[in-house]
């Protein structure tokens, strides 16, 4: 029997290690990076956010959810629709407000959705996502498919995110609180029934567990973190469109999850950036004869998905691990 | 009648033109094992699923310690006092017997994940949940696999594992769907042991094949045939009896 992964949440040291310096890396980086570099890793951090919340539902509670976009363009919608036209928004105000109303979108939809089970609920995620991107896309009063400016970057108190720098360590704070809150999440009894009922819902039900009522807050939290990286994107981008509430959008963050390894958090983190700098080389590739190698990135990224697939099934995450344990 | 820990009135189950449990009434008390046996298919482990609450009644009513808990979910049961183990194993494979355990003991308090708080408290730093599941596993006698993974396990530890868990989350009223299931003599001996022990401090409701153990252990025995029940009472008089005999034990027993 293949040995099923008990401890799919301990990290290894060498993955520790890793983290760390990746942190040393990130503080640093805005001192010897251009601008252009600057911007892009602010990016990176915030699909970190993003797919990070996606684990929580897909690696840790078994819930592969096909329209986690929808909260996370929601919140940069409450944003866009907070921001006067002519001056910053408050941050204190607009960055709970916008968390909170994915959160609370995400609680309506999640009583319906959490009901389902495999199949039937990558479906329904994924149906409600779309009635999310078509009655922003179809309606005038919310932007339609234009989307909608956000003309100056909310602010607070000394803090200007219109200021790339701040946004930089603002993003990278919050994508620490994020990590930490789900690492801790991940430990306590919350937690622990999670992983309970990924692998084995029947019986957390027949121990005591109301287990719908422990998927529909697991949804609930993960729509409101993903609100959190939304906001960011739109504070970053100073735009919002309904592509954010997308399918492509929703499939990336999976992308990312399975890219970095499932199930402990650590994983998602390295994941999206991991899809984001091969999105970049990809994109980059030549010209060769008449055959534009970068303009169709998405074939050598799927290519590299399939890849990862067949040879890490837990991500390079999991290459981490199994090369540990050869030694 | 009062007294009794688990009582069923009634109880049927059908699956569309299947009658699967047919007006079964039965009450469970606290130091007696209530042994059900009767040919594959005759609705003992759907009994089973109905007096645990998983599956729904077609009709009938439930009392648990006096309570009316008819149609109540699975983990409402659970968490009344009802504890149940499946006849085809059913623990957390990939985790080790110890988390198994402490997943099983922390249900007690199934309420508390929902405070915030509690997201930044470590599961495996709770002294009445660990304690809880020390004493499971004391009781069923796994200490010597507390850190393996269940999924490593022979199927005897693994069926005692089950039982533990159920142990776990402190039950009144325990009902084991052949516990004994495929195990070798030495293992079912164990688990006979383990029963006997349990007995003085639970209802047990007991599905079994292994007659050894059911007559070893059972104060009560109801026969079931296709869904009905032909015949209940002390183990002795229903090993006499011509027509359970004839339905179910075969002829050379008496």
């Amino acid at each position: 029997m293949s040995a099923p992964q008990a401890h799919l949440e301990t990290l290894p040291r060498s993955v520790q290690l890793l983290l760390v310096l990746g942190l040393i890396a990130l503080v640093a980086f805005p001192f010897a990076g251009q601008d252009f570099y600057t911007q892009m890793v602010t990016r990176m951090m915030i699909l970190a956010i993003f797919a990070m919340s996606l684990d929580l539902l897909q690696g840790i509670t078994g819930l592969v959810s096909l329209g986690h976009a929808a909260y996370f363009g929601l919140a940069g919608y409450v944003l866009a629709f907070m921001s006067p036209a002519d001056a910053g928004a408050n941050i204190l105000t607009t960055l709970p407000l916008a968390v909170l109303a994915s959160a609370l979108v995400a609680l309506v939809i999640g009583f319906f959705v959490v009901r389902t089970q495999g199949i039937y609920f990558i479906m329904v995620t994924m149906a409600f996502a779309q009635m999310l991107y078509y009655l922003f896309f179809d309606n005038k009063g919310l932007g339609g498919s234009d989307g909608i400016y956000i003309n100056v970057r909310p602010a607070v108190l000394g803090m200007d995110l219109e200021n790339k720098l701040v946004l930089y360590y603002f993003t990278l704070v919050c994508m620490l609180l994020v990590y930490w809150f789900l690492r801790r999440l991940l430990w306590s009894p919350f937690g622990r029934t999670l992983n309970g009922i990924r692998l084995n819902e029947h019986r957390t039900q027949a121990l005591g567990y109301a287990s719908f009522n422990y998927k529909l807050t697991a949804f609930t939290l993960a729509g409101g973190l993903a609100g959190l990286a939304g906001y960011l994107w739109g504070a970053q981008t100073g735009y919002v469109n309904p592509e954010l509430m997308g399918f492509h959008m929703s499939a990336h963050a999976i992308m990312m999850v399975i890219l970095g390894g499932m199930g402990n958090v650590a994983g998602a983190l390295i994941g999206a950036f991991g899809f984001e700098l091969f999105l970049h080389l990809f994109k980059d590739l030549p010209k060769v004869g008449g055959f534009d190698m970068g303009k169709h990135w998405q074939l050598w990224m799927g290519a590299l998905i399939v890849l990862v697939v067949i040879i890490a099934p837990q991500g390079l995450m999991g290459l981490l691990r199994s090369r540990k344990q050869d030694d | 009648m009062t007294d009794a820990l688990l009582m069923a009135q009634g109880l049927s189950k059908r699956f569309g033109g299947l009658l699967a449990v047919n007006d079964v009434s039965l009450s469970l008390f606290k130091d007696q094992v209530h042994a059900v046996i009767g040919p594959n298919g005759a609705g003992k482990t759907t009994l089973t699923h109905l007096l645990s609450g998983d599956l729904a009644a077609s009709s009938g009513e439930l009392w648990l310690n006096g309570e009316s808990v008819t149609g109540w979910p699975h983990h409402r049961l659970s968490l009344q006092g009802l504890g149940r183990s499946y006849q085809k194993t059913n623990v957390f494979l990939p985790l080790t017997v110890w988390d198994n355990l402490m997943l099983a003991a922390q249900a007690r308090d199934a309420h508390a994940p929902f405070n915030p708080l509690s997201w930044f408290t470590r599961a495996d730093r709770n002294p009445e949940v660990s304690a809880r599941a020390e004493r499971a596993m004391t009781l069923a006698g796994l200490a010597a696999v507390r850190d393996k993974s269940a999924a490593i396990l022979s199927h005897g530890i693994q069926r005692q594992l089950e039982i533990a868990m159920v142990l776990a989350t402190e039950p009144m009223v325990l009902l084991l769907d052949e516990p004994l299931a495929g195990m070798g003599a030495a293992e079912a001996e164990t688990m006979v042991q383990l029963l006997q022990a349990l007995k003085k401090d639970h209802a047990m409701l007991l599905v079994e094949h292994d007659m050894d153990a059911v007559f070893a252990l059972a104060d009560v025995l109801t026969v079931m045939v296709n869904g009905t029940v032909i015949a209940t009472g002390p183990p002795q008089a229903i090993r006499e009896d011509a027509q359970v005999q004839a339905a179910y034990l075969g002829e050379a027993t008496a």
